[in-house]
């Protein structure tokens, strides 16, 4: 599994997906590979093309709830934008150049305050984080007994 | 008789932050007036102050997602200044180059493959739904492929030097703080020849197609104007990472050469316009209206007397050619140019890699302390300053950046105008591939307006149509 959190640290709550990645990466959890980034760009494809399952964290703007966690598929966008791709494009990119589809969820995190050149994140984001954390340790938890279980 | 009317095209897709094109129209549909704006992060300058001199390498690397690295050397660099060093170890500078080529290489491969490749291969006025990579991958599989291999190969080079993909640590004031190990060096080895085979033919499919469309790359946003960058000291060769300013005129008379770049701000001046955030630079001693010039690929193509790796060389020689031997004024030449420094970037870092000095254990050289300091380079979308001082406690009290947008700010409204008469003017219905004429322009420049906030829900693309009493008369959105 590939857990890539990106984002700009020097944004504010932009920097809530490395913020994250750097958590996840800290417990060494087995089987969990980590990456950090400022954006998700055209090489991520091939990264992600060597992975089963993929998480993509991402702050998220005024989210309603603390966090939000959904399955993402493979899609065009409407045309190419900037230099960074979003998740969707990342795995479509993956399809087309490598022939696999890893089965994918973005995790967005909720933050406030966007935009200023400001390194740290804003109390109420710093609160989504933990939320966040416990949420998808949990998860992962839970994932792991469903496969065990299966494996039985 | 139809209304005079503006025409708003805002953000700018595939340019890195925001921009906003607005074009006027007469009554007879003809364009009077075509600015490109751009919001500028001027903050950045204050809240670098106060900051500890020995952070600021690290710090810089938060103005854009997109060249971190250019603005990590940029500011070690100045910072090398203040700590009285002028010659950095062998070990230090080759490790420097080496992250150099990896970010340039990596850019421009972006750029070219990513960015303007779709309009290239289908033409600027195909269908918005056909002009993106993923039609290009469908036509032309393999390159796809490579693009992505490449660059990945040069974020490898810079995690290998900087110590990290974001906030590297590599530079430090007065050197470097690791060296490349002999297994790093023999895994970018193994694949060093491939990426020149690539490069080469990156080279060539820019090239065709410049010569191919020579007609449409001769009138497409091409004009005269004056061009500035590094060269290399002793011998006016090309050099990203350090040299001596040279400016030449379109005619390829020299106006300033070999020019210490710590004093630049005697050389240029940033003019202001009410209309934009952005500063206008300026040649001094030609004054605003004569002394605009450009930056960046094509412009280094002008200024450098040569190339000192052979297949660049080369390659450079045929762009050359294709004008006589002066100055090549056209936007789009900028793409061709792009690939012969490609090809540049690899054959510099084949030669790095097979020199023993990158496992050199002199990594820092210390000097006398000074108060300022000012570190240019060659970032890969034009030449890039970097200037501070600092007080008794090592804080900064005075931070001064001017950025390759900001020195091609004049050049890319000239070429949005240019596009906006030649393509738009005296037209009954402006069509989004007329619109998208003039976004080919401005990403020939490939603007970096060092914004990397990209959050969940943000960036939509806006056109809008204003009649002459400012009421909208039409309206386009679509997410980038």
């Amino acid at each position: 599994m590939l857990l890539i959190g990106y984002g700009n640290p020097g944004r504010g709550d932009d920097g809530l997906g490395p913020a994250f990645s750097e958590r996840i990466a800290e417990r060494s959890l087995q089987g969990l590979e980590v990456d950090t980034d400022y954006q998700l760009v055209a090489e991520h494809a091939l990264a992600i093309s060597v992975h089963e399952l993929v998480i993509f964290v991402d702050a998220e703007i005024e989210g309603e709830h603390a966090f939000s966690f959904k399955e993402v598929q493979p899609a065009l966008p409407q045309t190419i934008g900037s230099h960074s791709f979003v998740p969707e494009t990342v795995l479509s990119l993956c399809t087309t150049l490598f022939g696999v589809t890893p089965c994918a969820y973005v995790l967005g995190i909720s933050g406030l305050d966007f935009g200023e050149i400001k390194e740290g994140l804003s109390t109420q984001a710093s609160e989504n984080l933990v939320e966040a954390e416990a949420f998808f340790l949990n998860w992962l938890e839970h994932r792991a007994l469903e496969k065990g279980a299966a494996h039985a | 008789m139809t209304e005079p009317r503006m025409i708003e095209i805002s953000p700018v897709t595939r340019v890195e932050g925001h921009g906003k094109v607005t074009i006027h129209l007469d009554e007879e549909n003809r364009v009077e007036e075509a600015r490109l704006h751009i919001v500028e992060f001027r903050g950045f300058e204050r809240f670098i102050r106060g900051r500890l001199m020995w952070e600021v390498p690290v710090i810089v690397q938060r103005l854009c997602g997109i060249c971190p690295v250019s603005h990590h050397l940029a500011a070690a660099k100045a910072m090398d200044m203040i700590a009285g060093v002028d010659e950095l170890t062998p070990t230090a500078e080759k490790m420097r180059r080496l992250m150099h080529y990896g970010q340039v290489m990596q850019s421009h491969v972006l750029h070219f493959f990513h960015l303007a490749a779709p309009d290239l291969l289908f033409g600027f006025g195909a269908p918005a739904e056909k002009r993106n990579i993923f039609e290009v991958i469908k036509e032309k599989p393999e390159l796809g492929k490579r693009a992505v291999l490449m660059r990945k190969y040069g974020q490898e080079i810079i995690e290998a030097t900087a110590g990290k993909k974001i906030h590297g640590t590599g530079a430090i004031p007065g050197g470097i703080n690791r060296n490349l190990t002999i297994e790093r060096r023999d895994h970018f080895l193994g694949s060093i020849d491939m990426m020149i085979e690539w490069a080469l033919d990156a080279v060539k499919l820019a090239r065709d197609y410049t010569q191919e469309h020579e007609a449409l790359v001769a009138e497409f946003g091409s004009f005269p104007s004056n061009y500035m960058s590094l060269v290399r000291e002793s011998d006016g060769a090309l050099d990203l990472y350090h040299g001596s300013l040279r400016a030449l005129s379109s005619t390829g008379d020299l106006i300033f050469d070999q020019i210490p770049y710590t004093r630049y701000h005697e050389l240029i001046v940033e003019d202001v316009r009410s209309w934009s955030y952005m500063k206008f630079p300026f040649i001094t001693e030609l004054g605003p209206e004569a002394g605009w010039y450009r930056v960046g690929p094509l412009a280094r193509m002008n200024t450098a007397s040569f190339i000192d790796t052979p297949l660049a060389d080369k390659a450079h020689a045929v762009l050359k050619a294709e004008t006589g031997g002066v100055p090549n004024n056209s936007t789009l030449a900028n793409h061709w140019a792009r690939m012969i420094e490609v090809l540049h970037c690899i054959e510099k870092i084949r030669e790095l890699l097979n020199d023993p000095d990158l496992q050199g254990t002199d990594l820092i050289a210390e000097g006398q302390r000074r108060e300022e300091g000012i570190g240019v380079i060659e970032a890969p979308r034009g030449n890039l300053i970097h200037h501070y001082k600092v007080d008794e406690h090592d804080q900064v009290t005075y931070c001064n950046l001017i950025v390759s947008t900001t020195h091609n700010n004049e050049g890319m409204n000239r070429a949005v105008k240019d596009v906006a008469v030649k393509h738009l003017s005296g037209q009954a219905q402006i069509t989004e591939g007329m619109l998208n004429h003039v976004e080919v322009a401005i990403r020939a420049y490939d603007p970096c307006l060092s914004c990397a906030t990209h959050a969940l829900g943000q960036m939509p693309l806006q056109v809008e149509l204003f009649d002459a009493e400012g009421s909208m008369v039409d309206s386009r959105r679509q997410s980038i």
